[in-house]
């Protein structure tokens, strides 16, 4: 099908753009990458009255990192962190060969993904397993949101509706800490069923630190807090790790859809979570 | 709500008014008259109406045609050189790289792009980059021949 019609506008200032938000409110959807809203357009799931397109907006496409907390400016393409991400931060560049497609990655930006929160996709799992923050602008100021109490519900953030994300921040993974990340889709590209990001500290051996998220799992991304807690002052051994990824399993609630039950979508985040961990130990400097 | 689009389309300047709900996809096919541009899903899933957008691949249901404002399109139409095949073309035809056609532009594309940033793939690299473009004919074996032989031919 075809877009319904909207009223278009391309400001080319973030202070531009905020005034057009506050005008029109609910009305609007911003337009970024587009390959959410250009599809839910298209199936005329989404009619709003105004398009706000951000792609001419200035000064939104910096991409930097300062003391391992890495900076994404809201137009940066998933394939330019891609691109960056290969040589210097492999968490981020295992997952985001796993975003869509390359056509899809070429236009869908890190932040538009993050806003979307759709709960089977990558990026809004690694904003949450790496304590990581968006910084939302509107009229009425600028604040910035932790993923935590960020992702509310399938497809529903904390944003409201005069917010523009400006900036996305990531917490890599420090020199030493290991990193795991496995996903399972039906096709390459297709959102996952179930995967798990994880990032692992060591302290003389023993985990000081772990960081891990499950997504497609639940109504947003969750952080395994239950697996987290299970492998903290332990060393990550074989039996440690099953441990963990069983207690983080069984913490879960999916849901069923046509693509799988419940019992296997909790079947397949213990697996994965046993991955994960493993490839993030034995990534990890003891 | 019409807005004037001005863009360069297989190095050929276009000036025209749209619907600001026009896709890309659309643009080139009624307005230019650019049909190679094949529109399948219409939701960003089959890779039939996959263009470049400054040498990179997009999907062109997935863009207005107001968004490529000031840009450089490159459609299937622009990819041989008169009446001689990009070698690309060359090679599917030579290795029987389509059946019916219709996912042909948009795999044709994105392979180009796809050579030009990994001029020696492996089989499993090719397969990972055709994974957004669908094709209900061949299954696949024949595409990725063709591809095959396109990088070799480079060498």
């Amino acid at each position: 099908m075809k877009p319904p019609p909207f009223e278009y506008v391309d400001p080319r200032t973030v202070a531009e753009t905020l005034e057009r938000l506050a005008t029109h409110g609910d009305d609007a959807k911003i337009l970024a990458g587009g390959q959410s809203l250009l599809p839910m357009l298209n199936l005329r799931l989404a009619r709003p009255a105004v398009i706000v397109d951000v792609n001419r907006v200035a000064g939104l496409d910096g991409l930097t990192t300062e003391n391992g907390r890495l900076r994404v400016g809201a137009l940066v393409r998933q394939r330019a962190l891609e691109r960056w991400a290969a040589s210097h931060a492999p968490l981020l560049a295992a997952a985001l060969r796993l975003v869509g497609h390359i056509a899809i990655r070429n236009r869908g930006t890190v932040a538009g993904s993050i806003a979307h929160a759709d709960p089977a996709s990558e990026l809004p799992a690694l904003l949450l397993c790496l304590d990581g923050v968006v910084v939302a602008e509107s009229r009425r100021g600028r604040r910035e949101i932790a993923a935590h109490a960020l992702f509310e519900g399938p497809l529903v953030t904390a944003l409201a509706a005069d917010e523009l994300i400006t900036e996305t921040r990531f917490e890599l993974p420090h020199a030493g800490e290991g990193w795991g990340f496995h996903e399972v889709a039906r096709r390459h590209g297709d959102f996952a069923l179930v995967g798990v990001a994880a990032v692992i500290a060591r302290e003389g051996g023993r985990v000081g630190r772990a960081r891990v998220s499950v997504f497609g799992a639940g109504p947003t991304p969750l952080r395994a807090e239950a697996a987290e807690r299970a492998l903290l002052g332990r060393e990550p051994t074989p039996t440690q790790v099953a441990e963990a990824a069983a207690a983080g399993a069984a913490a879960l609630a999916p849901v069923a859809d046509l693509h799988a039950s419940a019992d296997y979508r909790r079947r397949v985040a213990r697996t994965l979570l046993g991955r994960a961990l493993t490839d993030a130990a034995a990534r990890s400097r003891p | 709500m019409n807005r004037t689009v001005r863009l360069r389309v297989n190095g050929e300047r276009h000036e025209r008014l749209v619907e600001v709900r026009k896709t890309l996809a659309d643009f080139l096919r009624e307005d230019l008259a650019l049909t190679g541009t094949h529109v399948g899903c219409e939701h960003g899933v089959c890779g039939a109406c996959t263009v470049l957008l400054h040498g990179e691949p997009v999907r062109s249901c997935l863009l207005l045609a107001v968004q490529a404002e000031d840009t450089e399109i490159t459609t299937i139409e622009g990819l041989a050189d008169g009446e001689q095949l990009h070698p690309l073309q060359q090679a599917f035809w030579d290795h029987h790289g389509l059946q019916c056609g219709f996912c042909t532009p948009g795999i044709l594309l994105t392979a180009k792009a796809f050579l030009e940033e990994c001029p020696h793939p492996t089989d499993d690299e090719i397969r990972e980059a055709l994974s957004g473009n669908l094709c209900r004919c061949t299954g696949y074996h024949f595409i990725v021949e063709a591809i095959r032989a396109a990088a070799e031919g480079r060498r």
